[in-house]
């Protein structure tokens, strides 16, 4: 089988509903993992309990650029490929990347407030992840404001090839400015700086949110596709009652 | 019971709120999956089906 027949929708509909089930048990069974490592993981020596927040933080944060890459590799298959499926996989992961970065600003401000004295700074690294929630929402105000799939897909594609600029300038703004927000301590040269017992669960929950995010984004590429559907059968029912 | 020390509350709340943001999500996406099929399948019982139109090059 090609990868074309792979992408063709109908196919994927087939494919993605057998394999929907067995992600989303996996997606369970990783998080009942991670939350009984989570209960058993000790506070850190200097921030105690808060430490906690991080493992629903980073794997957040992790996901909101993940999201983004998705969308950008899902671009060049609209722009190059002009391939429906790619922009199905586009407009899919730009409600759920929102939400992640939505939830990674929520939990590190509230992280922030106890260890920093305060709710938000406008240091490089939260500014720069602001400005990637910013444009999750024009990405998805984008998607509502044109009309037809094709062209809407189009003018995202762009726009999220464009934001894309802004996936480095996240990742290394620790290293090229001095931030309130401390550098990178898992995805580093010369290994993680955190002990086995916080990095493992850490881990665990990564997977698991990873997992749930790869399972929502099916089940809305589903959604899309089935939204596409309907707009097909509105447009025939259109064409027939102008008819008649 | 896990001991969460002095920031309880915060500790509390940033989990809350994942698992708000979370539901939400989940909710949102179940509920438009039952939309969409309600309405794929009242245009089936009214003889609008999908084939049918896709003589025209249609792709969905």
């Amino acid at each position: 089988m090609s990868v074309i027949e792979l992408a063709n929708p109908s196919r994927f509909l087939a494919l993605s509903g057998r394999a929907l089930p067995w992600l989303a048990a996996a997606t369970v069974l990783a998080f009942v993992v991670g939350i009984i490592q989570i209960s058993f993981a000790p506070d850190d020596y200097q921030q105690g309990a808060t430490v906690k927040i991080m493992f629903i933080h980073v794997p957040a944060a992790w996901l909101s650029i993940f999201g983004w890459l998705l969308m950008s590799t899902a671009a060049l298959g609209t722009l190059v490929w002009r391939h429906p499926l790619a922009d199905v996989a586009a407009k899919a992961a730009a409600p759920i990347g929102s939400a992640f970065t939505l939830m990674c600003l929520v939990t590190g401000s509230l992280w922030g407030r106890p260890m920093w004295g305060t709710y938000w700074v406008w240091d490089a690294r939260l500014t720069s992840v602001l400005v990637l929630f910013l444009m999750y929402l024009g990405v998805l105000a984008l998607w509502r404001t044109i009309e037809d799939p094709t062209q809407a897909a189009r003018a995202a594609a762009v726009l999220t090839l464009v934001g894309a600029i802004n996936v480095p300038i996240i990742k290394f703004s620790v290293d090229w400015w001095n931030t309130l927000h401390q550098p990178a301590s898992v995805l580093r040269l010369g290994g993680s700086t955190i002990h086995p017992a916080i990095l493992v669960p850490l881990i665990v929950m990564a997977i698991a949110f990873t997992l749930l995010f790869l399972t929502l984004h099916l089940a809305a590429m589903r959604n899309e596709i089935m939204r596409r559907r309907v707009r097909s059968m509105m447009m025939l029912q259109a064409a027939a009652s102008s008819e008649s | 019971m896990m001991h969460l020390g002095p920031h309880a509350a915060f500790i509390v709340t940033a989990y809350a709120a994942a698992i708000a943001i979370i539901a939400g999500l989940v909710a949102w996406i179940v509920l438009d999956q039952r939309h969409l099929a309600r309405m794929l399948e009242e245009f089936e019982a009214r003889g609008i089906t999908r084939r049918s139109g896709r003589t025209d090059g249609q792709k969905w």
